[in-house]
């Protein structure tokens, strides 16, 4: 048994770590902090949860040179790939909790950096877990500290309003999935995904698998803000704290979208069929082919008319997911790549886009696009990183998102060259791109060309601006010098 | 230097200014001048190398100058290949020339002038950079590059419906590069998904069926910025609305960007594609020609006229490049550099010599500033000269050698084309019969009138800069003539 315990301890060092972190948070919150006023207490245990997501991320790097040990059974891995990704949503974490300790999030201080440690250790255990019932307590736990923070500015009727909107859908979600899975269970009699790949290799598609299938689809769906499953992320998105907005947006998507793509690809690589134009085929491929189109449309053409930026962003988000799922339609290792690679590029973006309305808006009177008129002259320095954020996720170069993209079409082009049967999906996620740069340009015009009512300078702490500019220069190096990362990122999946 | 190093120069100056503290107003100016005056002067010196180096090496095998081709993305084929030749020489020069002048131009801009000089350089860079690109996808990278500071410099330093031209001519553009990007991905992988190099895949050209449909999505992508008929309505308001300098830019460089981009990264790549096209291609640019022409004889404003004559002038750079005939190809080459010259000094007086003075530019309203500014008469009157064809300019060079060329194709394209000589004539006549020898008393105060500000030096030094390229290329074409038909003669021996 001890050897069973040790093999746990190794894979969930850096969750195990987390948790104690937590703990000590709460702890040292209450003994401490109450005694000082609310910027220092949450400088104070901001610091520490610094310090402990630096020390998480520690056990990481004896985790690298492990390949593909699989852990109690097959239900932890540990490869390169997760260990990637565990590291890239420490950072993220860490980067939330920067931009969180300026912002007011209430008197429950300690409360707050404890709930966003959890939802951290629901998205390690997400990245790190192959077996369905560990992805779906995960899950769980992960969604659980979201509805949680997304109800923290507790005087507010919207961020009320969100987070009950948040947990209802959310729920009703996790039910389909749970429902789903145990159909797969019914049919596979097994709960881990390689088992559940060979179960159903070569078998084709059922009437049960495509309810189950279909049941995990709306579950996940729901975690990635797809159409039409997407109703509660407009509403999240702008009624919780934007720190937390920025979390929900880009760490959680972040794990789904990893747990999605492993879920598909190891346990349903069987059942993929096609979203080939005119020769479509049942199977998930086509599902998401269908959600992917229908994401971008609607995603693009809602952001057009917000006027609230945390809206536009949100829906900016759904069509992000669109073309992220082009990537997954096409089912290749190479489509694989491009939406991991995608969605660190995503993530590090939206996190600054996020991280700069968070710092700007609560100093300049609001969330509104109007709020932002004349920024460049009130803010440079983050209407400038904001300008970097914004046109990467327009897709222009020398950007991140722009190479992102290029990859996620190409891999979807390259599926099918002889009769460019994903063509179509691409030729839409283009044509929307150019829709999408019409609200981004928007969004700019307010920060650089329209004019300020008041010229006053806006001061931001140096820590949120660290915190930012780190985002950007990623964006940046992303962008220019992609090849790195792209080649280890596609060795590592050929490898799974 | 090698002549990639324009580019990099002309970034270093953009970023450079960046740092420069925003009141250091004259300090900017002078770096943005000497960055322009650099990258002007290495484009010069290796351009009388090259010139040198053609003259010595007749007749040419390979016209290429190779300055970087190294691996940037390998896993996708990418590489970053700068080289010159006789077919982008010219166009790099015209860039050095827009770049000086245009900073000359905009000598007098006050607002916001650090962001004006940074938006102004990092435009100018991509230009650059798209001129010297043989990798399709670095040609795109470029190409995006270029589009974005055009939204910033027309919709803050612009004039009239600034946002909306700005916003027209962006969105314009992004379609356009959005069908390029769909026929570029579609060439990759119909291509064998190996490399993006322009010259490799010229070498192995694609089925003959896929060009048919890949090489229009190119050729109108780019030809939307050529202000290709019936593309073209950005033109017009985009030119109107932006500031001098910008709209020097936008004809003198931005619209060969688009030219220049059929000619490389379509004609080059899909030769049956282009054989199966060829005449749709003359009679949209004769179209082009006369439509633009006679739309231009009835404006009112001084800038609409320039600005639909860059219509009619960049119709014959498409009718030459369709002719594929030696005359035709070598005429539309002249042509961009002709017409580049000519409209960036018709735009300099309209915009900052006049109206930037008397603060309009309706005909009706102007009248005998030949008194009052004679310099800026003697100005238009030398351009509108050039504009016109007269022998002893270059537009005239030019211009014959494309109907020469047409007549070969088919004479009633060259009788169509010439038509529109004798509306240009009438149009320039007219603008200047009304703008500087109309009688002012009726409309103005003789006072008023005669108490405009003088032309400064700024604008003298620019003006003559402009007026000897096109004496310099009028009197001797061959300085330019012969590098570009050495060129223009291995291109033609590579078509089928």
């Amino acid at each position: 048994m001890s050897g069973a315990y040790a093999q746990i301890f190794r894979a969930l060092s850096s969750e195990i770590s987390l948790a104690v972190v937590a703990m000590g948070v709460l702890t040292l919150d209450l003994v401490v902090g109450r005694k000082r006023d609310l910027g220092a207490r949450r400088q104070l245990v901001g610091a520490v949860t610094l310090i402990g997501l630096a020390l998480a991320a520690v056990p990481l790097v004896w985790q690298v040179g492990l390949t593909n040990v699989p852990l109690m059974g097959e239900t932890l891995a540990v490869n390169p790939l997760t260990v990637i990704f565990k590291f890239v949503l420490i950072v993220l974490t860490a980067l939330t909790v920067l931009i969180s300790v300026d912002h007011d999030i209430g008197t429950h201080v300690g409360e707050y950096f404890a709930m966003l440690l959890f939802g951290a250790i629901g998205m390690l255990l997400l990245v790190g877990s192959e077996e369905l019932l560990t992805i779906f307590v995960a899950l769980e736990l992960t969604s659980i500290s979201l509805f949680v923070l997304t109800a923290f500015h507790k005087n507010s009727l919207r961020s009320q309003e969100a987070a009950l909107k948040y947990f209802l859908f959310g729920a009703i979600s996790s039910a389909f999935l749970l429902f789903g899975l145990s159909y797969i269970y019914g049919l596979t009699g097994a709960t881990h995904l390689r088992d559940i790949g060979t179960a159903l290799a070569g078998k084709g598609t059922n009437p049960l698998l495509a309810v189950g299938l279909l049941c995990v689809l709306v579950g996940l769906g729901f975690k990635v803000a797809m159409v039409p499953f997407h109703l509660w992320a407009p509403d999240a998105y702008e009624g919780a704290p934007t720190p937390v907005t920025a979390f929900i947006a880009t760490g959680s998507k972040v794990a789904s979208f990893f747990v999605l793509v492993k879920v598909l690809m190891i346990g349903f690589a069987g059942a993929a069929g096609s979203a080939y134009w005119g020769a479509f085929s049942s199977g998930w491929a086509m599902v998401l082919g269908i959600t992917a189109a229908a994401s971008m449309l609607l995603g693009n053409c809602a952001a057009i008319v917000q006027t609230n930026v945390k809206r536009l962003l949100a829906y900016s988000s759904i069509a992000h997911a669109g073309y992220i799922l082009i990537g997954l339609v096409a089912a290749t290792s190479t489509g694989a790549t491009a939406v991991l690679f995608y969605v660190i590029v995503y993530a590090l973006t939206n996190l600054g886009a996020f991280g700069v309305v968070a710092a700007l808006s609560a100093r300049a009177g609001g969330g509104d696009l109007e709020h932002f008129n004349g920024m460049a002259k009130r803010a440079p320095f983050l209407s400038l990183l904001m300008l970097v954020f914004i046109l990467s996720l327009a897709g222009v170069p020398p950007l991140g998102g722009f190479f992102g993209k290029f990859y996620l079409f190409a891999a979807a082009v390259e599926r099918d060259a002889q009769n460019f049967g994903l063509l179509w999906l691409v030729v839409l996620g283009i044509l929307m791109s150019a829709v999408s740069l019409y609200y981004y340009l928007i969004l700019l015009k307010h920060f650089y060309v329209m004019p300020a009512k008041d010229e006053t300078r806006i001061a931001t702490p140096g820590h949120v601006n660290m915190a930012l500019a780190i985002c950007a220069v990623g964006v940046i190096i992303l962008g220019v010098f992609p090849e790195p990362i792209v080649a280890l990122l596609k060795t590592l999946v050929i490898g799974l | 230097m090698r002549t990639d190093w324009t580019i990099y120069v002309t970034f270093l100056g953009a970023g450079l200014i960046m740092l420069l503290p925003r009141n250091a107003k004259n300090l900017i100016r002078w770096v943005a001048l000497l960055t322009g005056v650099i990258g002007l002067g290495i484009g010069l010196q290796n351009y009388i190398a090259y010139n040198g180096w053609v003259d010595a090496n007749q007749p040419l095998k390979d016209g290429f100058w190779h300055l970087a081709n190294v691996a940037w993305i390998p896993s996708l084929g990418v590489h970053y290949h700068l080289a010159v030749d006789g077919l982008n020489f010219p166009l790099v020069l015209l860039n050095g020339i827009v770049c000086v002048t245009g900073i000359l131009f905009s000598w007098n801009i006050e607002e916001r002038v650090k962001e004006f000089f940074a938006f102004f350089l990092t435009l100018i860079a991509g230009v650059y950079g798209v001129f010297m690109a043989m990798d399709l996808f670095l040609l795109f990278v470029f190409y995006e590059l270029a589009i974005v500071p055009k939204y910033f410099i027309i919709a803050i330093w612009g004039s009239t419906r600034k946002e909306y031209g700005a916003m027209k001519l962006v969105l314009y553009s992004f379609i356009g590069s959005a069908a390029v990007f769909i026929g570029i991905l579609a060439a990759f992988f119909a291509g064998g998904g190996q490399t993006f190099d322009i010259l490799e895949l010229a070498r192995h050209p694609i089925a003959g069926q896929i060009q048919v449909w890949v090489f229009p999505l190119i050729f109108v992508g780019f030809a939307v910025l050529a202000g290709m008929w019936p593309f073209h309505t950005w033109a017009p308001t985009g030119h109107v609305a932006a500031p001098t300098a910008a709209s020097m830019l936008l004809a003198g460089v931005v619209m060969k960007l688009g030219s220049y981009g059929c000619l490389r990264a379509a004609m080059l790549v899909f030769p049956s594609g282009l054989a199966h096209w060829q005449w749709w291609i003359a009679w949209l640019g004769v179209i082009g020609i006369l439509y633009g022409a006679a739309v231009a004889l009835v404006q009112k404003d001084f800038k609409f006229i320039i600005g639909y004559s860059s219509v009619s002038h960049m119709g014959f750079v498409l009718l030459g490049l369709a002719t594929l005939n030696r005359d035709g190809m070598s005429g539309a080459i002249l042509q961009m550099f002709s017409h580049g010259i000519v409209a960036s000094l018709l735009f300099a007086v309209v915009g900052r010599m006049v109206y930037d003075r008397t603060h309009t530019r309706q005909l009706d309203e102007l009248g005998g500033l030949a008194k009052t500014l004679p310099f800026a008469c003697v100005t238009f009157v030398i351009g509108g000269a050039a504009s016109m064809g007269m022998p002893g300019f270059s537009g005239f060079v030019a211009e014959v050698q494309v109907l020469i060329g047409a007549f070969k194709m088919s004479p009633w394209l060259a009788v169509a084309a010439a038509l529109s000589i004798a509306v240009t004539a009438a149009y320039i006549l007219n603008a200047i019969h009304k703008v500087f020898f109309g009688k002012d008393d009726e409309h103005h105060g003789t006072a008023e009138v005669h108490a405009l500000p003088p032309i400064t030096v700024p604008e003298i030094v620019a003006a003559v800069m402009l007026m000897a390229a096109l004496v310099i290329i009028g009197l001797f074409p061959s300085v330019m003539l012969d590098m570009i038909q050495a060129n223009v003669d291995i291109f033609l021996k590579g078509m089928p």
